[in-house]
């Protein structure tokens, strides 16, 4: 029953690993074609390679995991699911009814730990009510804001016959999140957008969420209107990276520019983004000067962290498309000349060149490798995940994305071990084209044994670690914020890992010398199979421009780059 | 329910003093909300409280419609008008969670909770008790002859009230059922 669930709602894959109190449905799924079961190392890959078949797909997906320990360990997958707004479903097999609550062997009480991890949860105990559960359960991961749903499913539920419900004849008209915005809303945005004189875009993962279709429309108005743009971690290649009105994320390892547009701007639009304080960084001095307006599907992200003086509440490809119809149909016109002088300003603050960094002969600077890897990439069918970490933001700075769904990476939550397993998930969604995880060596060690699944499926999957020995980002703040006191951020036992590779039967290629490095990126390209790229980069290169924590957006902290003749007068004014 | 609507006179730039805890007095609001009867949504209720640091007064629950398998959860609560605005929105994410009403500002509401008081003593101490239990009508449920059990009925602050009196009168023990509200009128 749970398979042709699954099958009726369009499921191709399930990750996961079997245990005793999932066997019935191991039995069912051994016994059809149809559904592709994808067999990890440990349930929380499971978990992160369903976000990015996921994320890459704009499917949900789907996880299949025994009780007790199965389940616990997919909790921080499922935490992580939440934090960043990603359709899963996830099934746990949990002990028969009637040893529930008595500890049973490999017992434990998923719905109540899963309940704050989870969009929704349910325990069933009847095999009737199972179809129509998973039916719902979609209906809930998809709709609205989407996010991890959990299923919890009693041996004996799962040998018990039961009548099947098909996916129509499910009740899910209860849940059904408005989607459409208030068109008076809309028009006052409208007018807003007429009026501006300093405009920004600010964008999140609610427009990849939203679908392609969001996307494009975003392109459309930016077009139409002329305005800048930047955009959050989450939401980087829904507008492309080498658009004209693109510039660059935003955030505490966001760019100079972008930073400075949201600080100085008079009208913020936020389209499916959510005020993160890595965002944000000082509330009281948050674009202090700037009438904001907020698009979002979930009426709690609304004046959550800041008060928002136009909240639409809706599906970001919904808005944008009444926000068009209303832009055209009035014949609105911007506010030219004024935009004119934001525009060059801006210019200004780009000249600070705030990404600049000293290159060295010597050893590879970890922006100079993710330049190579840019350089030598970006015209293939290529799709980025990363770990979390130093590596992630330079990869966020460093690497250009031009469509959604080709960037999948941690945000909310910062889950360092995500990025193998998910690179997994993303490789199976699209086996022709090239996935790269992106990783630090101490987040990519969390996850490791993940590389057996990447072998075993065949999955040409490229790790492209930065090692430099160090958790890159805690010895950073520690330099920056404690007294350089290097608390156990460093590793001193790191395995090799070209023999690593070996062992686990893919490749593995090291390189430390800048003028090898092309050529090793080009090997690593080249290998049909996964490979394990070991880049041993700068131990102690810090991730520039930097917002501390509780400071505003005009006190970034520069790498190398000089903003002293970047300020104009009028600038000035702005910062 | 419109949890969302903006306050009127609300600054336009005021992206801070919503966020300072001493610059808004807390408010106490009465919220009812209406949600499937089903395993877990108590928790879920709960959950979101103590998960995102709101403060619960008082809390009832119980099934108000066997067939449509629907329970009403009245929660007092306090906080910021952005908190609770912030209350309102969350609990409107849970999926069993229908409805969300908040009696406080939808208009004038009608709040009752009942309370069940043990006070044990003999002579001029009983007769007193006796004799306040009549002004505040309530009722007596039970009786030793050296204890009433007094059921008493009305606002919170009635109780608190009947409460304080009885405490030098031998009050022993007291459960209250938290607070049931309803807006007046025929909507």
């Amino acid at each position: 029953m749970v398979v042709q669930a699954l099958k009726d709602q369009g499921v191709d894959t399930v990750f996961g690993y079997p245990g005793g109190a999932v066997l019935p449905i191991y039995d069912e799924i051994f016994l059809q074609n149809d559904i592709r079961h994808i067999l990890v190392r440990h349930e929380q890959g499971a978990v992160h390679a369903a976000e990015g078949y996921a994320r890459s797909t704009g499917k949900p997906g789907v996880v299949l995991v025994t009780s007790g320990p199965g389940a616990t360990n997919a909790v921080t997958g499922i935490t992580d699911a939440l934090l960043d707004s990603i359709p899963l479903v996830v099934l746990t097999g949990q002990v028969p009814t009637f040893m529930i609550g008595t500890d049973a062997f490999q017992e434990a009480d998923t719905v109540g730990i899963t309940r704050a991890c989870t969009k929704h949860n349910w325990l069933v105990k009847d095999t009737d009510k199972l179809a129509e559960t998973l039916h719902q359960a979609f209906h809930v991961a998809t709709s609205g804001r989407p996010g991890p749903v959990l299923i919890d499913i009693p041996k004996d539920v799962q040998f018990a016959n039961g009548t099947y419900t098909p996916p129509a004849k499910a009740n899910t008209a209860h849940y059904a999140p408005k989607v459409k915005g208030d068109l008076e809303a809309i028009k006052q945005l409208a007018s807003l957008i007429e009026a501006a004189e300093r405009p920004v875009f600010y964008t999140g993962g609610g427009v990849i969420n939203s679908g392609p279709a969001a996307s494009q429309l975003l392109r459309e108005l930016v077009d139409a209107t002329g305005f800048p743009i930047t955009s959050t971690l989450m939401g980087l290649g829904a507008y492309p990276a080498n658009g004209d009105n693109w510039i660059g994320m935003l955030g505490m390892h966001g760019l100079y520019e972008a930073n400075l547009a949201m600080h100085g701007c008079d009208l913020l639009i936020n389209v499916g983004a959510r005020f993160d304080d890595r965002i944000t960084g000082k509330l009281d001095k948050f674009s202090p000067n700037s009438t904001k307006a907020h698009i979002d599907i979930d009426p709690s992200s609304i004046n959550k962290v800041i008060h928002v003086d136009v909240p639409i509440i809706g599906d970001v490809g919904h808005v944008l498309e009444d926000l068009l119809k209303v832009w055209k149909a009035g014949g609105r016109k911007t506010n030219k000349p004024a935009l004119q002088k934001w525009w060059a300003q801006i210019e200004e603050w780009k000249k600070a060149d705030c990404l600049r960094y000293t290159n060295s002969e010597k050893t590879i600077k970890p922006q100079y490798a993710l330049q190579r890897l840019e350089a030598l990439t970006k015209d293939r069918d290529r799709y980025i995940t990363t770990e979390v970490g130093q590596h992630q933001m330079w990869a966020a700075q460093f690497l250009g994305f031009n469509d959604p769904n080709r960037w999948m990476t941690s945000g909310g939550l910062g889950t360092m071990g995500y990025g193998l397993p998910a690179s997994l998930g993303v490789q199976i969604a699209h086996p022709d084209a090239l996935v790269i995880n992106v990783a630090g060596e101490a987040s990519w060690l969390m996850n490791m044994q993940e590389m057996g699944t990447a072998v075993q499926y065949r999955l040409p999957v490229k790790q492209f670690i930065l090692n430099n020995e160090r958790l890159g980002m805690v010895r950073q703040w520690q330099e920056l914020l404690h007294g350089e006191r290097y608390s156990h951020s460093w590793s001193e036992s790191l395995p090799d890992f070209v023999k690593l590779a070996e062992a686990f039967g893919c490749k593995g290629i090291m390189v430390s010398d800048p003028a090898d490095l092309d050529d090793a990126i080009m090997e690593m390209l080249n290998y049909d199979g996964p490979v394990i790229f070991d880049c041993l980069v700068e131990k102690h290169e810090n991730c520039f421009p930097m917002i501390p924590s509780g400071a505003p957006h005009n006190e970034m902290l520069m790498g190398e780059a000089s903003t002293k003749d970047a300020i104009g007068s009028t600038g000035a004014v702005l910062v | 329910m419109n949890a969302l609507k903006l306050k009127k006179g609300v600054s336009r730039h005021s992206a801070y003093n919503l966020r300072d805890p001493n610059a808004e007095a807390t408010e106490v609001h009465t919220l009812a909300v209406l949600v499937d009867n089903e395993a877990g949504v108590l928790a879920r209720v709960i959950g979101l409280f103590s998960g995102r640091g709101y403060n619960i007064e008082s809390l009832t629950v119980a099934e108000v419609d066997h067939l449509g398998h629907r329970s009403r959860i009245t929660i007092v609560t306090t906080g910021t008008p952005a908190v609770i605005e912030q209350i309102k929105a969350q609990l409107g994410r849970i999926v069993p969670v229908h409805e969300v009403h908040d009696l406080t500002v939808e208009g004038a509401s009608v709040e009752r909770e009942l309370a069940l008081l043990k006070v044990a003593g003999t002579g001029e101490k009983r007769v007193e008790a006796m004799r306040l239990a009549d002004i505040f009508r309530a009722n007596v449920v039970d009786t030793t002859l050296e204890s009433f059990i007094f059921e008493i009925t009305g606002t919170g602050e009635k109780i608190d009230a009947f409460a304080e009196l009885m405490r030098p009168l031998g009050l022993v023990e007291i459960a209250r059922t938290g607070v049931a509200a309803l807006s007046r009128g025929a909507a």
